[in-house]
């Protein structure tokens, strides 16, 4: 009894939370929202006219949606890169970071369902996918192992994070039998993810650029690089705007485990560009379609080679000491690194295998508005959610915040 | 401007049909908020509700037929027969095409389109005729899908017709993530156009760029729409669903030969039964020199590309 | 289809073969009444006078008004006249066909000019012009007469509608004729949402 009573207020408190600000985060809230807004109208539309108002079409049949999707699982797994130190190793400084970086993996898939859902032609048959109410094709089907990998990781990562949260707030410890357990299983569970998201690529022979199986180990490389420079950045400006402590040496030993993962990410992409460039087969194509172009097509070679450029200068700055540890630098790094995963797991994964088409047929594929328009739609969705869920969560890690203060902190 | 015929929708949104009180559970709710996500608002409760094909009993596929019929009939002004004609015994079908006979005429798409009601705008077309260059072979990067000369064939080039080639071990099978499309007894691949949930995963993983998505609104003039359908074959379509060659399976399953083998004037395709030694596909694979399209993929299509000279 | 099982099973594996009479006879025990009315010369494996038999061909595409030759040719008002010579008449045939020795009365008969003749001197009429053909043809015609050389119509599983070698190739100039193509596919880039929607 007692412990619902706590849950209902553990609740409100937080509804409370998250509606009280200043004009900074009212303003970061209304652009979110009037994102989600106009994401709904471009919406609205794809769903009276269905998917012709976006660019894809047979030939190219995946596009930014699923780009996108593929990058935010990358992101979504790259939580374990911050649970395994903080866990394994019980090192102090990461431990809140940890949290943080679940809620940044529940925001991303928050993101990556919206991006399957709204890739789909018929929406409205969405319980078709549902294990046991509808008929999942499983285990064929990578397809239907990402559905199920995706939501047990969702709900686990929401577990952890509130239940670690309530604990915080009702000022009780929490039951190491039980987190502990969760925490080593969402390593593996993170591992998965990102790896059944490869295979839904990797196993498909029609595809030679995806049937490839250096796919699997690529995609964690580089997710582990882009999963934290998001939460490097987000760390310094929380530690600027709230009272989390964050010490230095946390963000600078992430930047360097990055250093080593894009590093492996590089050799990874070059191995590629080797086998397929020295082998020469037909299947050389679609790299030369990424990077130089074909027949006079060749919209996505300035982004490749963004990509490749982007990649290896945050490489180097993250591996030299003195540019890691600098705050200018480090975050370039950052961005850069950013940059270069978004191209290469997004549109530089999916556009190539699908270009040229099954047939040979060359159809050079760019997102249209209403495309872009609802990707960012879902960003904002993410966005929102992530702050929301922060504004929530920062107070009561810090133990501001607890049920027997009951007041609201004032926080910023 | 010009005064097109005026092309009517496949499947415009219906009235909400009959409700079946049994399936009421999921409250009308549940339909209403599927309904705004066809983006007409308009879904009837029992096409929300219905479940896989391969999973309705006898009575509720009559049941689904009968509702079928009566949405197309409201639609188009015209019965439609809808059939469920299960695979024949001992029958698992097999096609064969004669390159060196094909001209490229295009004969086959268009007899296709209208046996198959595929939707003219946006245009869908389940036949896809490359040409290609003879010094080059059987190359998909020198083919051109989009050649119009005034007659074929051209000097120089040979033709393929590329479509749907009902693999033994189809790939766009294994990973609908739903299990909205399998393979019969007679080995047509085909697609629960109601159970679709249109990933196009199945598209990524053809390589022969066989499947095709209903990207908008189908049309088709109610003159030419043809009313003998299969369910699982050339029945209108909806929007968001992928859609695919079935060999003619409401002709097939009758005894008759696919469309295109009707249609086309050079004789370049032939089509049988493979259990039957006495049949023309017989016939070819054992005399002729045949080739499968992207054979190491090890998809085992049962069309076969074949030298009749 | 009585023809196709029996000689199934003497020639096809035995066991297998007799597995899908069995299952063949079950399905179409209904219809077993009804092959008292085949005749026994169908159940005869098939040789070649008996393929051409049940081969349904449409009449030839013979010019309007031309037949019959002997109208004209009636050995009587017009003698034969076996010389090679350029004819006054017949303008419109132009001979691409084969070598410069060949010409019209290779084929057409001198004095029955209602008909073929094969190189044998056998007299054959024009509805079974391909034995003519399959003369020099040898290959052609017996993928012709397998149903895999020219179009077929009709039922897979069963009656077909053949065609003549001469509906698809003018004896006299035998090239396939070009054809002019149907319409092109539209590119990925050309579909599009319609003005005012699809509906």
């Amino acid at each position: 009894m007692q412990t619902l009573s706590n849950l209902r207020r553990f609740i409100q408190d937080s509804f409370r939370l998250m509606i009280q600000g200043n004009n900074y985060y009212y303003l970061w809230v209304a652009f979110l929202l009037l994102l989600i807004l106009a994401g709904g109208v471009a919406y609205t539309s794809q769903l009276r006219h269905g998917l012709i108002v976006s660019h894809m079409r047979d030939q190219v049949s995946w596009g930014f949606y699923i780009g996108n999707f593929t990058f935010l699982v990358g992101v979504a797994a790259a939580a374990i890169m911050l649970v395994i130190p903080a866990y394994i190793y019980d090192w102090e400084p990461i431990k809140e970071i940890t949290l943080l970086g679940e809620l940044l993996a529940i925001s991303a898939l928050v993101m990556c369902l919206g991006f399957v859902m709204v890739d789909i032609g018929r929406p409205d048959r969405f319980w078709h996918i549902i294990p046991l109410v509808g008929r999942l094709n499983f285990p064929q089907s990578l397809l239907a192992w990402d559905v199920i990998v995706l939501n047990l990781y969702l709900l686990l990562n929401w577990f952890v994070v509130t239940y670690l949260l309530y604990c915080s707030y009702t000022g009780r410890h929490y039951v190491k039998a039980l987190v502990l357990p969760l925490v080593l299983f969402s390593i593996p569970a993170a591992v998965s993810i990102h790896s059944v998201t490869a295979f839904l690529y990797n196993g498909i022979a029609a595809r030679p650029f995806w049937n490839s199986a250096i796919l699997a180990p690529k995609f964690l490389a580089s997710a582990f690089c882009s999963g934290p420079a998001i939460l490097l950045v987000l760390l310094q400006v929380l530690r600027k705007t709230t009272r989390l402590a964050i010490k230095d040496e946390a963000i600078f030993k992430i930047a360097e485990l990055m250093a080593y993962t894009m590093g492996f990410n590089l050799f990874l992409t070059a191995a590629e560009v080797f086998k397929e460039f020295y082998s020469g087969t037909e299947h050389l194509v679609f790299i030369q379609y990424l990077f130089f172009g074909l027949k006079g097509h060749n919209a996505l070679v300035p982004f490749a080679w963004a990509s490749v450029a982007t990649g290896l200068v945050a490489f180097l700055l993250f591996l030299i000491p003195q540019t890691r540890k600098k705050w200018l630098t480090l975050n370039l790094g950052c961005a850069l690194i950013y940059t270069s995963v978004y191209i290469e797991k997004g549109m530089g994964l999916i556009i190539p295998g699908l270009t040229p088409d099954a047939l040979g047929e060359i159809f050079e594929y760019t997102p249209s508005t209403v495309e872009v328009f609802v990707a960012a739609g879902i960003f904002a969705i993410g966005f929102l959610v992530f702050t929301l869920m922060l504004k929530v969560a920062v107070p009561i890690m810090l133990g501001e915040f607890t049920l027997n203060r009951g007041v609201l902190p004032n926080v910023e | 401007m010009n005064p097109e015929k005026p092309l009517k929708p496949i499947s415009e949104c219906t009235p909400c049909a009959s409700s079946d009180s049994r399936r009421l559970f999921l409250g009308t709710a549940a339909a209403a908020v599927a309904g705004a996500l066809t983006g007409c608002g308009k879904l009837s409760m029992d096409e929300f509700l219905q479940h896989n094909f391969r999973e309705l009993s006898k009575a509720e596929i009559q049941h689904v037929i009968a509702r079928l019929e009566k949405e197309y009939q409201e639609k188009y002004g015209k019965a439609v027969q809808v059939g469920v004609d299960p695979a024949l015994q001992g029958v698992i079908f097999g096609y064969a095409l004669d390159l060196s006979r094909c001209i490229g005429c295009r004969r086959c798409v268009h007899a296709c389109v209208k046996e198959n009601n595929q939707s003219r705008e946006p245009e869908v077309q389940w036949i896809r005729v490359l040409q290609m260059d003879k010094e080059e072979g059987v190359n998909i990067h020198h083919a051109d899908p989009y050649y119009a000369p005034d007659r074929v064939p051209e000097e120089g080039h040979f033709y393929m017709p590329v479509q749907c080639q009902q693999c033994k071990k189809p790939p766009c099978v294994k990973v609908c993530p739903v299990g909205a499309t399998w393979q019969e007894k007679d080995g047509i691949v085909v697609v629960d156009y109601n159970w679709c949930i249109g990933c196009r995963y199945c598209m990524a993983a053809c390589p022969y760029g066989a499947r095709h998505f209903n990207w908008g609104e189908p049309t088709l003039p109610v003159e030419e729409l043809n009313t003998a359908t299969h369910y699982l074959g050339n029945r209108p379509r909806q929007k968001g669903v992928v859609e695919k060659c079935t060999f003619c399976i409401q002709r097939t399953r009758k005894g008759l030969y696919p469309a295109c083998v009707e249609i086309c004037p050079t004789g370049s395709r032939k089509f049988g039964n493979l259990m039957d030694p006495k049949s023309e596909i017989r016939y070819v694979l054992e005399n002729k020199r045949v080739f499968l399209f992207k054979e190491d993929l090890n998809t085992q299509p049962k069309f076969f590309y074949f030298y009749g000279v | 289809m009585v023809r196709f099982l029996i000689s199934f099973e003497r020639k096809g594996d035995a066991a297998l073969g007799r597995v899908l009479l069995l299952a063949v006879i079950i399905l179409l025990a209904p219809l077993l009444g009804l092959a008292d009315e085949i005749p026994k010369s169908h159940a005869q494996p098939p040789s070649k006078s008996s393929v051409t038999q049940d081969i349904e061909v449409p009449a030839p595409p013979l010019t309007e008004g031309i037949f019959p030759c002997t109208a004209c040719h009636d050995n009587k008002t017009l003698k034969p006249n076996a010389n090679r010579r350029s004819l006054g008449m017949h303008d419109e045939v132009q001979l691409r066909h084969g070598p410069e020795s060949r010409w019209c009365l290779d084929c057409h008969d001198m004095t029955d000019r209602n008909k073929l003749h094969l190189v044998s001197g056998e007299r054959i009429e024009f509805t079974t012009s391909y034995l003519l053909c399959g003369q020099c043809h040898g290959d052609k015609f017996r993928d012709w007469r397998s149903g895999i050389h020219g179009k077929r119509t009709g039922r897979w599983d069963g009656k077909k509608q053949y065609l003549l070698c001469v509906h698809c190739h003018n004896p006299h100039a035998p090239r396939f004729q070009a054809l002019q193509p149907m319409p092109k596919p539209k590119g990925p880039g050309d579909i599009k949402l319609r003005r005012g929607g699809a509906r």
